[in-house]
């Protein structure tokens, strides 16, 4: 073991939990993300993929006895709070122009 | 005769500018900075667009002021060059700085005898014809005319620079310089098809020869480790019989830059086509000055060529045979500028026979009279032209002498047409008698039957100018106006309240309009010139001890070095006095029993009058026998080739089409082929199309919906992160 990177032994149950969950999170994001028309839902389920992220990286930092993980995680759902609510006023503004909430709705933007 | 020095050594003191002795001599730069002046005024005033003869009081003024600074060292120019130095340009050393490890071009005038003799008619000339042009060309005020004027102050800036400058740097510039003029006059119509590809054909056959002066130029430093005039006489007078190749080779390459410029054989053909200018031009450029640039270079030069005898031989039978052919194909055309235009070639012909045969005197006198009397020929056929609606046909001219406003103009052209036929007694029977005599009497006898070619020349030359003189001039008064009625060219009619007969609007009956005097005066004055032009041998003639000036002027100059030893004997203890004086060498040489300065002025005056007296039955007394000569020799297949070919100028032109232009032609065409196909199509629009066709590839991905996107996008995450594990499951295996 690392002496300056002092880490609790493999298979710490709290850190287990907090991975298992957070695998648990981000598949059911990706899955919701891939499934669902509507564009609130599939802006829930990337939140939902966000706050996976950010419990592995908390479970990764009690790992390591770091709090690198937690301020990380702290700065994320700032920043998180904020693209909520433009990515809300993005929505808003596409049901405006389209009447719907249906990405399909938005093809036209395609390359080809 | 005066027995002029023509040792290098009277050259070889030349050194930089004494101003005590000479004050005038700070002034010379002004020569060449005036005709400047005035076209970078010429600019300004096409800026502002001036639409008044402006431009044309400009370029008078500046022409003028050169012309009498020019005048003016005329007096004080010593027998030793002077270098007037007006800034340093190019100074390089490298090395030890030693000979041929460095490269000096200053701009500096090298004013000799030769040096002011050239300008002086250059700038006389030059302005002259410049108040001739500001009324021939007044109705393109506020359209061409300061282009035309601007134009012809570079010609005159060029033309300084080429003849003043110091080096051969600076000889090159001013040669490019005239060539660009010229071909900006040339194309002065640039909407007419036949004047643009006139003036491309003129710069590029300009081009050729162009080259050569350039490699001669790169040569002589190799080969001198100078282009400073002043250190090149002195290298070549420590090194004077170099039989290096580059040596030999310099002479070969200078010639034929000098064959394009005056335009001699094989680069001739562009001289008659640059007629599409406006006649002023043709009168300045492409007869009196410009075309004579080739006489000067070989003649400032001619230490260079008296290394190598061959390449003499060469200059004088080129030019002999030049003036032949051109002489040939002068006597069958109908357009009097383009007869003009091959009795220009003919005689820049027997200049260069003079030089050839090694009497750079002979031939720069030619030079001096044939610039009068051809700028008159050509100013008078510009003053019909403008008169008669640019027609120039000499069937359709008739009797002009007769025709009221044209009187004073006929009386001048005769006169021209007198001394272009070298009438005995006129100035060009002079100085063309001075190159006959050396070619008769010179020392290598390669060049003999030049002198027999020149007296045959000299026949048909009488013959084709009184063709002109005697169908134009005389007989009954009838003509045809030409066809620019409506005044885009350059003769204007019409549109002006000045002109002689106020009534010109209606067509049906033409009236031709004569000349005012911006057109009378230079005419005069230049008549005058080339009357004056012969008194130097007039004196000669009454006085045998006064000297020639002409001879004098050259004698002191690079032109005269070494000429004894190239072309005649180093006898009797008296080289440079035989090679000063052609007359008294000539003494030595018998033709046809005669001495050789008699025999020639003789039959000269014979060929002379021979070929005036057949113009005169042919074109005057009986004008149907010329018709009926023409069908007799059309009628026999064995002398049809001779009207025919005399008439389609040997087929010169077509020659050329076929065996240079269609060549080059196929290889162009080949070239572009493989270039469209094979570089453009093949590699650069494959490469272009490289990329095209990868995302073509990948287009079906980015249909539009986002979870495709996010479906490949999730799709390459799990691929990384599989291959992570993998790498993990293994490396814990």
């Amino acid at each position: 073991m690392n002496p300056i990177d002092p880490q609790l032994p493999p298979g710490d149950p709290l850190v287990m939990l907090g991975l298992l969950a957070s695998a648990i999170l981000f598949a059911i994001g990706i899955v919701g993300f891939l499934s669902r028309r509507n564009m609130i839902t599939m802006f829930l389920c990337t939140e939902l993929m966000f706050q996976g992220a950010g419990l592995a990286m908390i479970s990764y930092g009690r790992q390591h006895m770091d709090l690198s993980g937690q301020v990380f995680v702290i700065f994320i759902l700032t920043v998180a709070a904020a693209e909520a609510a433009l990515a809300l006023g993005l929505v808003v503004l596409l049901y405006r122009r389209k009447e719907t909430l249906s990405a399909e709705a938005w093809k036209e933007l395609a390359e080809s | 005769m005066i027995a002029a020095p023509a040792m290098l050594s009277s050259v070889l003191a030349a050194g930089p500018l004494d101003a005590q002795a000479a004050p005038e001599l700070r002034w010379a730069g002004l020569a060449l900075l005036l005709p400047l002046l005035s076209g970078v005024l010429c600019l300004l005033c096409g800026w502002m667009k001036v639409r008044s003869k402006l431009p044309a009081a400009l370029t008078i003024a500046a022409l003028g002021g050169a012309f009498a600074i020019i005048l003016r060292l005329q007096g004080v120019v010593g027998e030793t060059p002077v270098v007037v130095n007006l800034f340093d340009w190019i100074s390089w050393t490298w090395g030890d700085g030693s000979r041929f490890h460095g490269f000096t071009a200053n701009v500096d005038l090298y004013i000799d005898r030769l040096t002011v003799f050239w300008m002086l008619f250059v700038t006389g000339l030059g302005t002259l014809i410049a108040l001739y042009a500001s009324e021939y060309m007044e109705s393109d005020v506020g359209k061409g005319y300061t282009r035309f004027f601007g134009a012809v102050s570079i010609f005159l800036f060029a033309m300084g620079c080429l003849v003043m400058g110091g080096n051969l740097v600076m000889l090159y510039l001013g040669w490019e310089g005239v060539g660009l003029a010229s071909y900006l006059l040339i194309g002065y119509y640039f909407t007419k098809p036949e004047a643009v590809a006139a003036a491309k054909k003129a710069f590029i056959v300009n081009r050729i020869g162009d080259l050569g002066l350039a490699l001669a130029l790169f040569l002589t430093w190799q080969c001198y480790g100078t282009v400073e005039y002043a250190a090149l006489w002195k290298a070549i007078e420590a090194a004077p019989a170099s039989s290096e190749w580059t040596a030999q080779a310099i002479p070969w390459l200078l010639m034929l830059g000098a064959f394009g410029k005056s335009a001699q054989l094989p680069l001739y053909v562009w001289l008659p086509d640059a007629m599409e200018g406006p006649t002023p031009v043709s009168a300045l450029i492409h007869a009196a000055t410009m075309v004579t640039a080739g006489v000067y270079l070989i003649a400032r030069m001619f230490p260079l060529f008296v290394v190598n005898p061959d390449a003499l031989v060469a200059v004088a039978w080129v030019g002999g045979l030049t003036a032949l052919l051109a002489a040939t194909i002068g006597m069958a055309q109908y357009d009097m500028k383009r007869i003009w235009a091959y009795s220009t070639i003919s005689q820049l012909g027997y200049m260069f026979l003079g030089l050839g045969v090694g009497t750079t005197f002979g031939a720069s006198y030619h030079v001096f009279t044939h610039a009068f009397f051809k700028a008159l020929l050509f100013l008078t056929a510009g003053a019909v032209m403008h008169g008669f609606a640019g027609q120039l046909d000499i069937r359709k001219l008739s009797g002009l002498l007769k025709v009221p406003g044209f009187r004073l103009v006929s009386l001048l052209a005769v006169l021209g047409c007198f001394w272009l036929a070298a009438f005995p007694f006129t100035a060009a029977f002079f100085s063309k008698d001075e190159i006959l005599v050396s070619a008769f009497t010179a020392k290598d006898e390669r060049v003999h039957l030049l002198g027999w070619i020149g007296l045959v020349v000299a026949a048909l030359t009488a013959y084709y100018t009184f063709r002109v003189g005697f169908r134009v001039f005389f007989g009954p008064v009838k003509y045809e106006p030409g066809d620019e009625h409506h005044g885009h060219d350059d003769h204007g009619h019409g549109h002006d309240a000045g002109h002689d007969h106020g009534s010109h609007g209606h067509h049906g009956a033409f009236h031709p309009h004569g000349p005012r005097w911006a057109i009378r005066v230079p005419l005069v004055l230049i008549a005058v010139g080339a009357i004056l032009a012969g008194w130097p041998s007039y004196r000669t003639m009454l006085d045998h001890d006064a000297p020639n000036w002409v001879r004098s002027q050259v004698a002191h100059s690079s032109a005269f070095a070494g000429a004894g030893d190239a072309a005649h004997a180093p006898h009797d203890g008296h080289a440079h006095d035989g090679a000063a004086s052609g007359d008294a060498h000539g003494a030595h040489h018998l033709v046809l029993g005669m001495d050789a300065h008699t025999a020639v002025g003789r039959l000269g005056s014979l060929a002379c009058i021979a070929g005036i007296l057949v113009s005169l039955y042919l074109h005057l007394i009986n004008r149907g026998a010329a018709d009926a000569l023409r069908r007799a020799l059309m009628g026999s297949m064995a002398t049809r080739w001779i009207v025919v070919g005399a008439e389609r100028k040997w087929l010169v032109d077509e020659f050329y089409d076929w065996v240079i232009r269609l060549p080059l032609k196929v290889v162009a065409n080949i070239l572009s082929a493989i270039d469209e196909l094979l570089l453009d199509a093949g590699i650069v629009n494959g490469l272009g199309g490289l990329p095209a066709a990868v995302g073509r590839l990948f287009r079906p991905l980015y249909g539009g919906v986002v979870q495709g996107y996010a479906v490949t996008m999730a799709g390459g995450v799990a691929l990384v992160a599989a291959w992570v594990i993998w790498i993990w499951l293994r490396g814990a295996l």
